[in-house]
This record gives structure tokens, C-alpha cells and sequence, in this order.
């Protein structure tokens, strides 16, 4: 029989989607001090992991795709990292 | 499903020429990451060095609008994803629907942001052309808003590309899908899904700051 519905976890990642869009805007107004931005960045690596691994199927890929896809992230941790290195530790 | 004319040469077999495309689009995505990446890397070091003028920057967004449009761009992922998970030819009706559905929510989200345009310049908060926010911390609200329109023009200029492939695609899945249609709307998924990871971050980066202090 031919699929037509979405798969359990396509639409759990959905849900858990706007779930956490919920939580993080909810966050956001609870004064946290310098913590409200680790909060927000946290849930939004959270939120992109999830469109990673569900939406873009990175759980059902090999070894080979999985580097292709992290060496964007690879290069763009070089890049905030020597880039930002000198402005964090300059007083 | 029919699959003609058969691959080409340099490939072994059909899924070795799906594979390939795969990590092609993973490469094209790298350079895309190290595009919206500088921009982040700009953000980092302005709100480090501006920390209150960031805070009210992000304070006199709309952080209603941002909202929906989150809420409207994970939901048209969603449909995408599904689309690309049922993709076959006796669902091809039902995978031009999806994508259909996820074109207008694309469409959508675009005229919330033209919405959202209209109001920050009604409030006079537009760089180069009308800003006149004033304060010690003008400074750091004019560069706030410098990188809030450079990096959601960007975005948006990525989403109206992204529509216009789920378009064609939602055309070719109406006719005849093959196989190669099936490689080309992934490669199309890869890269709105993608445009929707870049949009995760602007959120949480331009709506958030400054909303728990006054």
C-alpha cells in the first residue's frame, strides 16, 4: 500500500518544533540575566538538530554524508572562533 | 517508477547518481553556511561590544510577527519533509498539494516580513534611509537594524528562490515523477530546509534580546 500519511516521527518533530518555539519565546521574558542568550541559542542549535537529523534525514545517512554535511559547520566553527577570539579576550 | 533517459556515464546506477546529489547539495550548503556565517560573525562582535543597544534593537522588533513566521516556516518544512517521505507516483497529486501548500506558506511568511519592513520604517528604524533614533545607545540600535535588514533581505532573497524551486518541482511531480525528479525535489527539501535552520537562528538572534529587561 502506497504511504500517504507523514511518519510518526515527521510529525513528532513538528510538534516538538513548535513546542520549543513556544518555550523559547516564553524564555525570553523571564529575566535571566546574560543566561536569556544561552537560553535562546541553546533551544535554537536544539531546533536545528532536530530539522537535521528528522527533515533532512541526516538520521538515515552514512558516515560519507554526514561529513559532507558537517564540514559547513566545521568551517563556520573556525570562523567564529579564531573571529571572535580577539574581541572576547581583549579588555 | 519509469526512470529514462537511463544515467550517465560517470555514475554505476541510479541511486549512485542520487547519492552524488546528494553530497553536492551538502557542498553548495557548506558555502551557504559560511555566507550567512560572516554575517553571524558581524553580530557576535557588534552585540559584544554594544550590549544595551542590541538589547533595544531586538526590543523594537515585532516579535509577533517573527513568531508566526517561525511557526509558518517550520510548518512549511514539515509539509516539504512529507512530501519527499510519500513521493511517489500514485501520490504524485498529493505531493504537488504539499508542495503547494508549503509555496503559500513561503508566500506568506515573505509578506509578513514586507508587513514588519513597512513598520520599522514608519517608526523611522531604516539605516542609510530613514533612521532617527536617538540616545546613547543610537549607535548600537543603528547597527542592530544595519544587520537585521542585511541578514533578513538575505534570507528572504533565499526563500524566493526556495518557492520558486518548489514550484517547478510541484509542476514536474504533477506529470510524469521518475527517479530524477525524486533526487531533484530532495535537493530542493535540502535547501528549504536549510533556509529554515538560517531563519531559526536569525530569530533567536534579532526577536529574543532584550525582552525580560525594560
Amino acid at each position: 500500500m502506497t504511504q500517504r500519511r507523514p511518519s510518526l516521527p515527521l510529525v513528532a518533530a513538528w510538534l516538538g518544533l513548535l513546542g520549543l518555539l513556544a518555550l523559547t519565546v516564553t524564555m525570553a521574558y523571564v529575566p535571566l540575566g546574560a543566561a536569556n542568550a544561552v537560553v535562546a541559542l541553546s533551544i535554537g542549535i536544539t531546533k536545528a538538530a532536530l530539522v537535521a537529523a528528522i527533515f533532512m534525514e541526516l538520521r538515515h545517512r552514512d558516515a560519507l554524508a554526514l561529513l559532507f554535511a558537517g564540514a559547513g559547520l566545521f568551517w563556520l566553527g573556525i570562523l567564529l572562533w579564531l573571529g571572535l577570539m580577539d574581541f572576547l579576550t581583549r579588555t | 517508477m519509469p526512470d529514462s533517459p537511463a544515467v550517465a556515464p560517470q555514475f554505476a546506477s541510479v541511486s549512485h547518481r542520487d547519492e552524488t546529489a546528494e553530497l553536492g547539495m551538502w557542498v553548495f550548503i557548506a558555502t551557504e553556511v559560511l555566507l550567512f556565517g560572516g554575517l553571524l560573525l558581524s553580530y557576535f562582535v557588534y552585540r559584544h561590544a554594544y550590549p544595551q543597544g542590541f538589547a533595544t534593537g531586538g526590543r523594537h522588533t515585532e516579535i509577533v510577527i517573527g513568531t508566526a513566521n517561525t511557526a509558518i516556516l517550520l510548518t512549511s518544512s514539515f509539509l516539504v519533509a512529507w512530501a519527499v517521505e510519500i513521493f511517489a507516483a500514485e501520490t504524485r497529486r498529493l505531493t504537488a498539494g504539499l508542495l503547494a501548500a508549503a509555496i503559500c506558506l513561503g508566500l506568506a511568511f515573505i509578506v509578513l516580513k514586507g508587513i514588519e519592513y513597512h513598520g520599522e520604517y514608519e517608526e523611522h528604524l531604516v539605516p542609510g534611509i530613514d533612521f532617527r533614533f536617538t540616545g546613547d545607545l543610537a549607535n548600537g540600535v543603528q547597527l542592530f537594524f544595519i544587520f537585521y535588514f542585511i541578514a533578513t533581505a538575505i534570507h528572504a532573497l533565499h526563500m524566493i528562490i526556495g518557492i520558486g524551486l518548489l514550484a517547478v518541482l510541484a509542476l514536474l511531480c504533477r506529470g510524469a515523477p521518475s527517479t530524477r525528479h525524486r533526487a531533484a525535489l530532495h535537493s530542493a527539501a535540502l535547501y528549504w530546509h536549510f533556509v529554515d535552520i538560517v531563519w531559526i537562528f536569525l530569530f533567536a538572534l534579532i526577536y529574543l534580546p532584550g525582552r525580560s529587561t525594560s
